[in-house]
Formats: structure tokens, C-alpha cells, sequence
């Protein structure tokens, strides 16, 4: 069952979408358009997602010992 | 004829105690899990008798080398998925249970995730306000020090090691084109800071060798690891110690898929006549990785040049032609292998014509993507701290401060089947007889292992049960067995042992 909904969300390189490609390219142009629109929309968030004091939070980061 | 490649992934996560300054990583490592494992009834030791990771696939022993230390003393787990999750050194590692095919790999990966979520969240109700335990699925601390994502796949003893070592590097060289977590700058030792602003994998900078024993010291491409934890006449485990821990599912598929297709074409002899083989590949390893645009070439033991996408595609046009004339049975049947074909070829393409289409899949492009838009919006430096907590915190698992979770990535196990893969083994290796005899009789179980159930009846002497065949006791060969066994005694008793 994960395989064939694998399957199915390969679309992008899908051969077929290659056969037209007026309509290809205005649906890629959308598509760039909402995925620009949905970072924009992550990057409004994203500093209340970040630890308050970044340079502290990421020179406390040590990690020792592993593998 | 190629064997199934059964396979798993084992993660060490990345650990702080927020609120505890210097506190002791092994006992942070160790509260954690004993939180989550106090909370879950039938806790079962792990037995150590057939560990041996020092021993060498090259059938010698390396003079020098230091085998990786067994730690008995420190807490460790079966969960009833199969899986073991332990304390590795300074860390909480989960090995995720045996899969059948690369795509059951991500599931029990992802299910590793919600394993220490919930770790966490148990941790957090047990601990004074103000403090917490916090984990990273990532690599490296961005000061040289790193810890691995392994991942293990079953082959033929009868493969010469060499053989697999000779064929499989080029391919390891080049596949975090798809497989790497990206990071921002390099931890290699005198480069010059600056020069990387950004890199394909977050492991890359911390490769010295092309073959050896060693995981945390001289860390070589090929690891020689030989503890098949299966019948060593028949099986080798191939160790894979260079991969990044993968948040995208697709990653991670991409990953375990074309790795285990690499290795089915190595063992039926599909790559004999390739000519493959690039100079240097410990120093191509880091050019590849440093390498953005993807276009630096490798120069060629054979004379002349290839770029690592090239390289790549005569890897996944082998694969193509494998696929049609032997199948795909050694990955997990045809619809699998296809997949697994198919998504190589649509990323190697987007690759080439358009790398940043792939931000909704690929982990390195998408932190990229990420980075740079938030560089730009703030008109900020590479060197900015800001970016170096984006770059941490894409990797951290908790919802309400995950990056990637923010980011609208593809998936292809939803939550639902993530969190069924947190209790249910896979249906199709050992892994089903050993989770499910945890679920049943926990009470009876004295002890598990890779290759081995040791059931306590009550009275001596305790009886072990081999599991010396990853293959065997799957769901069709056991589950009638174990649904008409009232009793471990019963179980036992049929069995024969």
C-alpha cells in the first residue's frame, strides 16, 4: 500500500506530464507561485519557532562521545 | 542470484539537558530512556553474548584499531516493534527492527522519532520545572564533533568484501546528492572559514579512510564490521557508517532504496564490468559534499572526468536494466523496486534541470531553501547564529519546535501508520517472532537479541531460542503458532527447542 501511494506522489517526472508542455509549464509557474507563498508564510513564523537567544542556544550545542 | 537485502537504520540522536549545565550525557541518555521504559510495562534486557563489533570482514584484525566498547551496564531495551533502543556511548540510539523492503525502513525510522517524543515527554513529567531533555535527529554539533545514522543490509557471505568495496564506494561518494541533511558551513579540521557556506551532507567532513573497522576515529567510507548477528556462513550485515540521520521520509527512502538496489546489482554480478571507480574518494566524499552546484567534476581512475551526477545516473541506468532482467525480488518485490527506479531517475533529473523544485522532498534542499530565504529577508551573513539554529532545529523532534515540521515536505507514511509501527513489527523477518513474543509473554522473556530469544520459564535452566535466519519467523511462518500458544511452555514445546 506505501509503495503505490509512493508511486503516485512521483509525479513530477512523470513522462506523460512531458507531452504538453504549454499546459506543463503554467501549472509549474502556479505551482512555484504558491510554494514561494508557503515559505513567505514559514518565514512569518519561524523566529517564534527559533530559541529565544540563538548565538548562546547554538554555542551550548555539544554533543561528545558516540558511534 | 541476489538475496532479499533485508535492513534497518540505527540513529544516534543528539542530546541536551536544558536547565542543567554540564550535565553528563550517558546519565541524560539514561534517564531518558528509563523514563519512557518505566512507563511501559515488560521491560526486557538485551543480551550481549554474541556481540563482537571489533571483529573484521576483511577476516583479519587491525592492529591499532580500537573496537567499539560494549556497554552492559547502561540501560538498554526490546521494543515490542522489534526495534532496540538503547544508550550507545553518550547518546539514545535507536535501532529500528529488521525491514523486508527500504520503504518499511522509513517507517520504523519515523516510528524511532515518536519512540523519543514520547521519551521526552515522559523525561518532562518526571523532571523539576524548568528543566527538559531535548533530541536532535542529526549528525554533528557544529564543533567537530559527530555521532552516526548506520544503516545495515543483509548480503551473501559468499560476496568477496573487496568486490563490494571497490563497487559500492563510487556510489557512496555521490548519493547524499540525494541522501544528505545539508549543514551550514565545515567541520573539516584547517578549512578555511567561510569557504563553505553550505554543504550537500552533514557527515562528509568527518571521513579519513576509504576501508576499515573504526566508527569514531579515522572513519572510513566502507565500514568492515563483521557481526552478521545471523548464520556467518551464509550472511554478512554490511555496516554503512557515511549516511546523514534523514528528517524527509523521501530522503530516507531515496537512501535505504537505491543503497539496497546498489548492493543486489553488486552481489549478481551486475556492476563486474562498470567502470566506476573515482581517485581519491575520501577527498571526492568532502568535494561533493561541498560542492552546491553540483558541478565540479571527479577525475576518473580510468582517465579522465565525471560529474557526481553522472556518476549517479550510471548507477540508476544499471538499476533500470537490472530491474527488467532479474526483477525485483531482492528489494522487496517489483512494485517496490520500481518505485525505488523511478524516484531515482525523477530526482536525478530535478537535480540537473531545476535542484530547488526538490525542496518538498529532499532535506538538503530543503534547509537550503529555508536558509536562504531567511538570509535574504534579514539581509543577514552565512556566519549569522540565527542560521546556525535553523540548521539545529530542523533536526529537532519536538512539534512545537521542529523546523521540518513547518515545512510542507512529502510524506509517505502518514501519522496513523508511524505510530501503528511504534508497537507492530514488521510482518516479513524475525523481527515478528521477537516483538511479538514481547508483546505475549513479556513476563517469560529473560533476554533478547538480534539473532536470539532467551525465554525464562520459571525454572532452570533458561532456554534459548536461535534466530540465526533474518527471513524466518515472519508473521506467515509463526503467527498460527504463536496465536494457538497459550503459554511460552506451549510456545517452546511446538517449537522444539
Amino acid at each position: 500500500m506505501a509503495e503505490r501511494e509512493l508511486k503516485k506522489r512521483s509525479a513530477p517526472a512523470e513522462r506523460e506530464s512531458e507531452t504538453n508542455e504549454d499546459q506543463d509549464s503554467g501549472a509549474k509557474a502556479k505551482e512555484g507561485e504558491e510554494l514561494k507563498a508557503k515559505l513567505d508564510a514559514v518565514l512569518d513564523e519561524i523566529d517564534e519557532v527559533l530559541e529565544d537567544n540563538a548565538e548562546e542556544f547554538v554555542r551550548n550545542y555539544v554533543q561528545k562521545g558516540g558511534e | 542470484m541476489a538475496i532479499p537485502k533485508v535492513c534497518g537504520v540505527e540513529t544516534e540522536y543528539g542530546i541536551s539537558m536544558v536547565g542543567v549545565p554540564d550535565a553528563n550525557p550517558i546519565n541524560t541518555s539514561s534517564m531518558l530512556i528509563n523514563a519512557f521504559v518505566n512507563e511501559l510495562s515488560g521491560k526486557v534486557g538485551w543480551d550481549f553474548i554474541d556481540e563482537a563489533p571489533g571483529r573484521d570482514a576483511r577476516g583479519f584484525a587491525v592492529d591499532g584499531s580500537l573496537p567499539p566498547e560494549v556497554e552492559t551496564n547502561l540501560v538498554n531495551t526490546v521494543l515490542t516493534n522489534g526495534a532496540r533502543y538503547y544508550v550507545d556511548h553518550a547518546h539514545p540510539e535507536y535501532s529500528s527492527p529488521e525491514c523486508l523492503t527500504p520503504s518499511e525502513a522509513v517507517l520504523y525510522d519515523k516510528a524511532g522519532e515518536v519512540v523519543l517524543r514520547r521519551s521526552m515527554a515522559a523525561a518532562r513529567r518526571l523532571l523539576p520545572a524548568g528543566q527538559e531533555i531535548v533530541v536532535y535527529k542529526n549528525n554533528s554539533d557544529r564543533k567537530g564533533n559527530s555521532y552516526g545514522c548506520h544503516e545495515n543490509y543483509l548480503m551473501d557471505r559468499q560476496v568477496p568484501f573487496q568486490k563490494i568495496v571497490k563497487q559500492v564506494t563510487p556510489f557512496f561518494v555521490t548519493r547524499q546528492l540525494f541522501a544528505g541533511s545539508g549543514k551550514i558551513g565545515s567541520e573539516f579540521p584547517n578549512q578555511k572559514v567561510g569557504e563553505v557556506h553550505y554543504q550537500l551532507s552533514q557527515r562528509a567532513d568527518f571521513f579519513e579512510e576509504e576501508v576499515g573497522l573504526e566508527t569514531t576515529l579515522k572513519r572510513p567510507i566502507v565500514n568492515t564490521r563483521d557481526e552478521p548477528h545471523a548464520d556467518a556462513t551464509r550472511f554478512r550485515r554490511l555496516h554503512v557508517i557515511l549516511g546523514d540521520a534523514n528528517m524527509s521520509q523521501y530522503s530516507t527512502f531515496l537512501k535505504v532504496g537505491t543503497t539496497a538496489m546498489v548492493l543486489a546489482m553488486i552481489e549478481d554480478g551486475f556492476l563486474d564490468d562498470a567502470d566506476l571507480a573515482v581517485v581519491s574518494p575520501v577527498e571526492a566524499l568532502r568535494r561533493v559534499s561541498w560542492d552546491v552546484s553540483m558541478s565540479l567534476p571527479l577525475t576518473r581512475v580510468s582517465g579522465g572526468t565525471i560529474t557526481p551526477l553522472d556518476l549517479q545516473w550510471e548507477f540508476a541506468s544499471r538499476a533500470k536494466k537490472y530491474l527488467v532482467s532479474r526483477g525485483g525480488d531482492a528489494v522487496g518485490g517489483q512494485e517496490e523496486a520500481e518505485s525505488i527506479v523511478s524516484n531515482w531517475e525523477s530526482t536525478l533529473e530535478a537535480l540537473e534541470t531545476d535542484p530547488m523544485s526538490l525542496a518538498d522532498r529532499l532535506d538538503w534542499v530543503a534547509k537550503l531553501q529555508l536558509l536562504i530565504g531567511y538570509r535574504d529577508r534579514h539581509q543577514i551573513a552565512w556566519d549569522d547564529p540565527r542560521l546556525a539554529a535553523i540548521d539545529l532545529q530542523y533536526h529537532d523532534i519536538r512539534p512545537e519546535r521542529s523546523v521540518f515540521e513547518r515545512l510542507a515536505i512529502r510524506t509517505i507514511f502518514n501519522d496513523e501508520q508511524v505510530q501503528e509501527a511504534v508497537t507492530e513489527p514488521p510482518h516479513g523477518t524475525r523481527a515478528y517472532f521477537r516483538g511479538k513474543c514481547l508483546e505475549k509473554f513479556p513476563q517469560n522473556i529473560a533476554a533478547a537479541n538480534w539473532d536470539s530469544l532467551i525465554f525464562d520459564l520459571g525454572r532452570d535452566p533458561l532456554r534459548r531460542v536461535p534466530m540465526m535466519d533474518p527471513l524466518r519467523g515472519t508473521a506467515q511462518h509463526v503467527d498460527k503458532l504463536l496465536s494457538s500458544s497459550k503459554s511460552a511452555q506451549e510456545l517452546l514445546d511446538a517449537l522444539g527447542t
